[in-house]
């Protein structure tokens, strides 16, 4: 017997699922579970702008009221991306403008947002709460302002390390008397100076205020005047912490701070002074986040700061604290979950700092909760990754750049084949990792073969021949996103485990040795893929089919070819005869 | 691992490839990025990976020279431009200030931080301005010319120059303006 599950009741339950994930599944049951589902689903996120189009998307959520976006592809971040490839945020406004005025929170990330689109965001969205940007360019502070002074019910607004055309800091002063909203406030990203008494104002009148990320041109005095007003708040970046403080000046700034008893994260501390690190200190006991990476400071200020942090989880530093200093993290710092070490030079060829593959080995060591590891090193061995690997098979996300290319283990010349063994086998949970240094195909083999859970993987400079890339695609079931750069691969692997594709989000290759013809072919085979070749130096069709092209990104997409391609991007359905067909780009 | 034998074949195809553009230029610097990407790192800086340098507006690093590649160490632009920002305030970019002197026609600016100690910088106006500044007396100010040194502090203040150690002038210089003698008088300096 077959008893249907009434739609009012399937809501009543879906209204405690949040997970997207869930919700994806819940969607795929039958056709009235998939129109119960769209019709109660309030945050959507959308991995890839291009996968779908604004309309579709606009359509079969009707109660959307937050939307997530991603843009660019990651290596964006490193410039390898060139200026103008997309990632366009317009299109997504627009439409929503058009059909959900109700919408409350935009979040976007590696996109392209112009002052018209937060001018249009402004203007169309009456109970607009949260602007969160991420790495977006395309902007200036008057879009800004826009926002600021227009949207009543204002919570967060938060531009993280975004590219900003900064005309100046009036932007702040558009904040209306009235508004009393904003919960989340971060313009850690912008140069110029506001006008501080307005911010002081603002603070003072936004008694709910709880995350505050001031930029580099906030003093140290203003910052106490600021701390003074919020002691509410639980998040706090402060903005440059090098100005001259007299000792009286220094003691009313830890007065402040220790004041701010629910403090949880601290950032910014750009440029700070060692002696004005235990200002800080009140606090630490409370910290659970820690952003000290850009703080030039010596291994033992460091020290003596993080000892201080024993309800530590998240944290971020420089390779300024040496081995020596992440031992004593691993001694101090028990609930630690996240890492990230940040190379202090990372141009110089032997950076002159005790960093070695041995910190890393400490927290694998002493932090028994580590999920999530980011690490910048000279060099690796195969010892090491075993040995962590064995220590915290916890881990979830594992980031390890070796920074000079093709580095063998330096203790027995070997690849790194072995030591990315380990945790691709040890770290049953394994969602993300970026390997790096001397790797054969081999390593690929035993990545393909155990890493089960892996969904994102970033490699450069790495394996022989077209097996690495077979390996992977072959293998890795959950595997999402795939990130190559200079790996020696060619056609082969690509076109035999095309069907893959399909089942992931995207594919970037860049310098590695994919032929324009192996590209026409795969767009043959999959339509359902975009598979672009973005290639500054000469346009794809002008070259032999033979001849590697500088980079593709493959994608799958419901949207077909998009139609806002610049001239060095390249699908099979650009017609060059025709030229390319621009969308109105605001 | 030998990876001469795929770059060279590559190499190969490269050279007999058909194209237009002229021998020999074009293809030199393809062909160096293609060495770099496929086997060892070459030690020579390549033109089209300066691009990673010239985008944090310096042309020079402290570091050895050293080929840089773009996109690596993979560390987010706004990072690497933090990091610059600092070196360059460290090593310091130069304190320039304008410099103004009475009946002169011409403004000029020098980069204070290039003297070591007053009569380095006095000697270098004197020959900027073609004129002399006669001596320093502690509590009687420049005696034996009549035109005298002074300048604008971070107060707003005007100021004889040397009446403060060289550190506190350097770091509160705002401009110079070389006063002729009948100005002064109220700075303290004897005629």
């Amino acid at each position: 017997m077959y008893l249907r599950l009434p739609s009012k009741v399937l809501e009543r339950i879906l209204f405690f699922i949040d997970s997207n994930d869930d919700r994806n599944s819940v969607s795929l049951v039958c056709k009235s579970w998939f129109e119960t589902e769209r019709l109660t689903r309030k945050r959507v996120f959308v991995g890839n702008c291009y996968a779908v189009t604004p309309a579709a998307v606009v359509r079969r959520f009707p109660k959307m009221r937050s939307l997530t976006l991603k843009g660019k592809p990651h290596f964006a971040d490193y410039n390898l991306v060139p200026d103008g490839w997309g990632g366009y945020a317009w299109p997504w406004i627009e439409a929503l403008a058009a059909k959900n005025p109700l919408l409350e929170e935009i979040r976007l990330k590696r996109m392209v947002v112009t002052d018209e689109c937060l001018e249009m965001i402004a203007a169309s969205f009456k109970n607009f709460k949260s602007l969160v940007l991420t790495s977006c360019e395309g902007f200036s502070t008057d879009g800004i302002a826009a926002i600021a002074s227009t949207c009543r019910s204002l919570r967060e607004l938060e531009l993280r390390e975004c590219i900003v055309d900064d005309l100046g800091g009036d932007w702040l002063s558009y904040f209306p008397e009235t508004s009393t909203s904003l919960v989340s406030l971060d313009f850690s990203c912008l140069d110029s100076e506001v006008k501080f008494s307005d911010l002081e104002r603002l603070v003072s009148r936004c008694r709910n205020l709880k995350s505050l990320k001031l930029n580099r041109a906030v003093t140290l005095d203003g910052l106490e005047s600021l701390l003074r007003r919020a002691p509410q708040l639980t998040e706090l970046g402060t903005g440059s912490f090098s100005d001259e403080l007299s000792p009286e000046a220094l003691s009313k700034l830890s007065k402040a701070i220790s004041a701010c008893k629910q403090l949880k994260s601290l950032s910014g501390l750009w440029d700070v002074l060692p002696e004005y690190l235990p200002a800080l200190y009140s606090v630490c006991p409370g910290l659970t986040s820690l952003n000290l990476s850009y703080a030039t400071v010596r291994m033992t200020d460091l020290v003596d700061l993080l000892r201080r942090c024993k309800k530590l989880q998240k944290l971020w530093v420089m390779d300024l604290i040496e081995d020596k200093g992440l031992q004593a993290v691993a001694t101090c710092c028990k609930e630690l979950r996240e890492l990230r070490v940040f190379p202090s030079e990372p141009d110089l060829e032997e950076p002159n700092v005790a960093l070695t593959e041995q910190g890393l080995v400490f927290i694998s060591e002493g932090c028994q909760k580590l999920e999530s590891v980011l690490y910048f090193c000279v060099q690796f061995t195969n010892a090491a990754l075993i040995t962590i690997a064995r220590n915290r098979p916890s881990i979830k996300r594992f980031r390890l750049c070796v920074i000079e290319p093709f580095a063998p283990d330096y203790k027995t010349q070997e690849p790194l084949d072995q030591g990315f063994k380990a945790i691709a086998m040890g770290c049953k949970d394994l969602q993300r990792l970026s390997v790096s240094g001397l790797l054969t195909d081999k390593a690929f083999e035993y990545i393909g073969k155990h890493a089960k859970n892996l969904g994102m993987l970033s490699i450069a400079f790495a394996g022989d021949s077209d097996l690495m890339l077979h390996h992977l695609l072959s293998g890795c079931k959950k595997l999402r996103k795939l990130e190559i750069r200079d790996c020696p691969f060619g056609d082969t692997a690509l076109l035999e485990n095309a069907w893959k594709l399909e089942t992931m989000r995207s594919l970037w290759m860049s310098s590695c040795f994919v032929s324009f013809g192996a590209c026409k072919l795969l767009s043959q085979k999959m339509p359902r893929l975009n598979v672009e070749v973005i290639d500054e130096m000469y346009p794809p069709e002008t070259r032999p089919e033979s001849s590697p092209v500088e980079r593709i990104y493959i994608y799958r997409t419901l949207a077909g070819p998009r139609l806002d391609m610049p001239e060095f991007v390249w699908t099979i359905h650009k017609n060059p005869e025709i030229g390319v067909s621009h969308l109105a780009i605001k | 691992m030998e990876k001469v034998g795929v770059c060279d074949e590559f190499v190969n195809l490269k050279a007999t490839e058909l194209r237009l553009g002229l021998p020999g230029t074009e293809d030199v610097c393809q062909e160096e990025k293609e060495m770099v990407s496929c086997g060892k790192i070459n030690k020579r800086a390549l033109p089209e990976t300066e691009k990673e340098i010239e985008s944090t507006g310096k042309t020079e690093t402290a570091s050895p020279p050293k080929a840089q590649i773009i996109g690596w160490p993979p560390v987010r632009s706004f990072r690497k431009n933090s990091i610059q920002a600092k070196k360059n305030e460290s090593e310091g970019q130069g304190m320039y200030v304008k410099v103004s002197m009475d009946g002169a026609p011409y403004l000029r600016k020098i980069d204070l931080t290039v003297y070591k100690q007053y009569p380095e910088l006095m000697k270098s106006l004197e020959n900027m301005f073609k004129f002399s500044v006669g001596e320093y007396f502690e509590r009687e100010g420049y005696k034996g010319s009549d035109f005298v040194p002074t300048y604008e502090d971070k107060d707003g203040d005007w100021m004889l120059v040397g009446d403060v150690p060289w550190e506190m002038f350097v770091s509160s210089c705002k401009r110079l303006r070389i006063m002729k003698g009948s100005e002064v008088k109220g700075l303290g300096c004897g005629v």
